[in-house]
């Protein structure tokens, strides 16, 4: 990439909330895999006369998103009506949030690690805004016609936008997957890419440093990609659009206003819709709904737990577990929670055993992490399991020291080079006699055994 | 025998097995093909009625959804719609051993003040048929003053009760924003819709009330409030301070002043103290609601968009195109704050208006309207001809405050009903009821009520 070009990346983020039911009415929000038109009523299908009655639990949960991002939450909010006509929208208006979201002003912090010389770094990216709206219905299109199931309509969904604070696709898929995390730990959302319960719209434009207009600080133009289903696909879409808009800037050209789509099979963009105009959507406060109003002490009310990132804090600094394995094990909420619920019952178990074992949490960790024994086990399974591949192995005297005898006799000349002093010549011994006895016993045994022989 | 007897006397009747549902039922049938056709009252009648239910008839204006029951709203676009729920007021009547007995006609989606912008023909004024009945619940307010129904629901964004009930001769009562569920009613304004009973008594009007108030889950704008025994606290005689403004008398027939400053000295009689008070002039309420109301309405009608309900948007009438495209410009992007926004503020200060007259006096009298009945066809010469027969109801519906329609005397001239309205404060039907039921014991309505039915013997 020309150092004249810099991405400028934001991030429009939606979130399907798992609330039982919908976000205007009472019906299931479990909609995958239904029949279609099976989860509707007079509300979600926009029938005349019908009105929405808007979900507390889903306000909630906007607000424990909001804070759990670091947001500022607006004790004042309201719904707003968004209009455009689309066959799968049946009021002709999204109920949505416009000028008074119910959160504003939050960050989401990443840690990078620089794999030369293994120094963390924290960067943070800024969160403008969340706002909850309904979800629309889904088109499916066939031979025979198009069809319109409402089962998805009026789902609560979650809108998260960032500053465009990005400049590169590996952050912004290493955002995305610890806002993943997140919402996951906030247990609101599965945040599926696939099951479309997560979906994101990246808008990417390129900015000229070398550009006339010596205080522009963001290019005036936006693509903005849809339909893009997985983390991967957004790197590549965010790669390719940032190749794409610089060739189109290298030849004095400024890229259009669009919104294109993401081919999947090609790994290319396409364009779908010039946006030139910005869209007039005709805002104005949803008449049906009173504002939201909240107090201090109810916002207070709403308790964000622990963040993967503070668990990885923790794990390091209470623990004494390496930052590589804490940040595996904090990945999933129910993993991290196997951990500690494993580590709390060895540490009791070895205590009774009057084992002494260095750095137990450690020892659990690389095992979790390598997956040397399955987390599919009850935790006391697992502890027995660890215990005994702990356990000081059993070992054939007689066995070791025939292959010992046989190892050296072999290879005389590596005892020589030890006894000249090349000291490393004793882990080829070592290694030898580990093979023959197919790893049943410790390096650390076998290694006194064959010193205490050379220099007998 | 059932000629002119109110609702609660009906049930009375029934009650004491002085006469069957099925009866009064088959009674109001005939009545419906007797008239009907010459008023143009019911747009669907309902002759599901089973015979082993207790069950008094109620005439139902055709923008509630009725479960099986056609509703159109007066408009071409539902001309087929079936609604497969009940709105929460029909909800709550049926439970209360109600039979809807059909649906009345209206200004298609409640546009209008006279029913002629129905898709399916105007009601004719059952007190003269080459007149309006008034609207948009004309044929609610026709079907109560023709005895096709001993009652009937309206429902009101700014006058649409009160002022057809005023040119029919009939009770109509517009209750507090939120008193009444929404659910199930086509909305108009939704910021403004309020459904109401239109009858022939007070006690009518109070019992239904009662039945059809109150918070319902499914609409988020009703309130908590308590419900009061509107029927019950009727018979207290209350003394109440009532204010009058010079503002709502500009422009208004003498007759119906006359009426008016008759009304003001029984009331002194009455023992009530009459207030001059100082309101904004309603012609600030024009503007507000003009906005507010297309605003509201190109986004109501935004859902009829061709892919469902089987007609497309050709079907709009050409008062709903009008709507729509005003509407729309008011909220364009770049508008919103010239219009939408202002007339929101402009709202609150005639909100704020209100409660200072409120901290004076209980309640506000004046005329519904500035004239009696008008022709048919008439309203073709006013492009904003709702606004200006409603222009004294329009300032009390966008406060959001009670307000009752009652018929004092006719005119002179033509022998046209004259309606005095009593706005009151907030939740404070109960007083505004109150005072109309003294009103009517005192002088009968001037026997406007008793001199309609003659004209529809049985």
């Amino acid at each position: 990439m020309s150092d004249d070009y810099k991405p400028v990346i934001g991030l429009e983020i939606h979130i399907e909330l798992k609330t039982s039911s919908k976000m205007f009415c009472q019906c299931s929000s479990f909609y995958f895999g239904k029949s279609p038109n099976t989860q509707v009523c007079p509300v979600c299908l926009g029938l005349p006369g019908a009105l929405p009655v808007p979900n507390k639990k889903a306000i909630d949960w906007t607000i424990l998103i909001g804070k759990a991002l670091n947001c500022r939450i607006n004790s004042f909010s309201k719904f707003d009506r968004k209009h455009y006509f689309y066959p799968d929208l049946p009021k002709g208006y999204q109920i949505s949030q416009y000028d008074e979201p119910i959160a504003v002003n939050g960050q989401i912090e990443i840690i990078k690690k620089d794999k030369s010389n293994n120094v963390f770094s924290k960067k943070i990216f800024r969160i403008r805004r969340i706002h909850l709206e309904e979800d629309t219905g889904k088109l499916i299109h066939s031979k025979n016609g198009t069809l319109i199931d409402f089962n998805r309509s009026g789902v609560p969904l979650v809108e998260i936008v960032t500053e465009p604070d990005f400049d590169n696709s590996n952050d912004v898929k290493q955002f995305l997957e610890e806002l993943q995390v997140i919402i996951r730990y906030l247990g609101v959302s599965d945040a599926d890419m696939e099951k479309g319960t997560m979906r994101m719209e990246p808008n990417i434009s390129i900015l000229n440093k070398k550009s006339k207009v010596k205080s522009q600080k963001l290019p005036g133009y936006k693509v903005e990609v849809k339909n893009i289903n997985s983390f991967r696909f957004v790197k590549k879409a965010i790669d390719y659009e940032i190749k794409r808009q610089i060739e189109i800037l290298k030849e004095g050209i400024t890229p259009l206003q669009e919104t294109r789509g993401f081919d999947e099979k090609k790994g290319v963009t396409y364009s779908q819709r010039k946006k030139e105009e910005a869209s007039d959507y005709r805002y104005f406060p949803e008449p049906d709904i009173p504002p939201l109003v909240f107090s201090k002490e109810y916002i207070n009310s709403i308790k964000v737990p622990e963040l993967p990132l503070q668990k990885v804090e923790r794990y390091v600094s209470s623990f004494g577990i390496r930052y590589e394995e804490a940040f595996i094990l904090t990945r999933d909420k129910n993993l991290a929670d196997y951990f500690e619920n494993i580590d709390k019952k060895f540490k009791t178990k070895i205590s009774n055993l009057n084992l002494k074992i260095k750095n137990p949490s450690q020892i659990i960790a690389n095992y979790l992490v390598n997956k040397k024994i399955s987390s599919q086990l009850s935790a006391d399974e697992f502890i027995n399991k660890l215990i005994e591949n702990l356990k000081p192995k059993e070992v054939d005297k007689n066995l070791l020291e025939e292959v010992i005898n046989k190892v050296l006799k072999d290879n005389q000349k590596a005892v020589l080079d030890y006894k000249k002093g090349k000291t490393n010549a004793i882990m080829f011994l070592v290694g030898q006699v580990m093979k023959e006895m197919k790893g049943k016993v410790e390096a650390r045994m076998v290694k006194e055994e064959i010193e205490r022989r050379i220099n007998q | 025998m059932l000629l002119g007897k109110s609702l609660t006397e009906i049930l009375a009747l029934i009650k004491n097995k002085k006469i069957s549902s099925k009866e009064v039922i088959d009674y109001f049938l005939r009545r419906i093909e007797k008239y009907n056709p010459k008023l143009n009252v019911y747009l669907t009648v309902n002759r599901s009625w089973k015979p082993d239910k207790i069950e008094v008839p109620i005439a139902v204006k055709d923008n509630f959804c009725t479960c099986g029951i056609r509703t159109t709203a007066s408009s071409k676009v539902l001309e087929n719609f079936i609604p497969p729920y009940e709105s929460t007021v029909t909800k709550r009547l049926i439970e209360s051993s109600f039979f809807i007995l059909g649906k009345t006609n209206m200004d298609a989606w409640a546009h209008g003040s006279s029913t002629e912008t129905s898709d399916f023909g105007p009601t004719k004024n059952p007190w003269d048929l080459s007149r309006c009945s008034g609207g948009s619940s004309g044929g609610s307010a026709a079907a109560v003053s023709s005895y096709l129904a001993p009652a009937a629901i309206g429902s009101e964004t700014a006058g649409s009760i009160r002022q057809p009930a005023s040119w029919s001769g009939v009770i109509g009562l517009k209750p507090t924003y939120g008193r009444v569920s929404r659910y199930g009613l086509i909305a108009m304004a939704s910021s403004l819709d309020c459904p109401g009973p239109m009858t022939l008594t007070t006690e009518d009007a109070a019992f239904i009330l009662k039945i059809i108030a109150g918070k319902d889950k499914f609409d988020a704008t009703t309130t908590t409030n308590e419900v009061p025994d509107y029927l019950a606290s009727l018979k207290k005689k209350k003394k109440f301070i009532i204010g009058v403004t010079d503002e709502y008398l500009n422009g208004v027939d003498e007759e119906i002043k006359e009426a008016f400053y008759q009304l003001m000295k029984i009331l002194e009689k009455l023992g009530h103290k009459i207030k001059k008070i100082r309101l904004l002039p309603p012609k600030y309420s024009i503007s507000v609601y003009t906005i507010i109301q297309r605003a509201e309405v190109s986004s109501n009608l935004a859902r009829y968009d061709g892919i469902r309900y089987g007609n497309d948007r050709t079907f709009f009438g050409s008062e709903a195109k009008k709507r729509i495209m005003l509407g729309t410009f008011v909220l364009s992007y770049g508008y919103y704050n010239d219009y939408y926004k202002k007339a929101q503020k402009v709202r609150t200060l005639i909100i704020e208006d209100f409660k200072k007259a409120f901290h004076e006096v209980d309640m506000i009298l004046a005329p519904t309207t500035p004239i009696a009945a008008l022709k048919l066809g008439e309203f073709e010469k006013y492009p904003f001809f709702g606004e200006l027969m409603d222009v004294l109801a329009e300032p009390g519906a966008i406060a959001g405050v009670c307000a009752i329609s009652f018929p004092f005397g006719l005119t002179k001239k033509e022998n046209l009903p004259i309606g005095l309205q009593l706005m009151g404060r907030w939740f404070e039907e109960e007083n505004i009821l109150n005072l109309t039921y003294q009103i009517e014991k005192e002088t009968d309505f001037l026997g406007v009520i008793k001199k309609g039915l003659k004209n529809y013997p049985d």
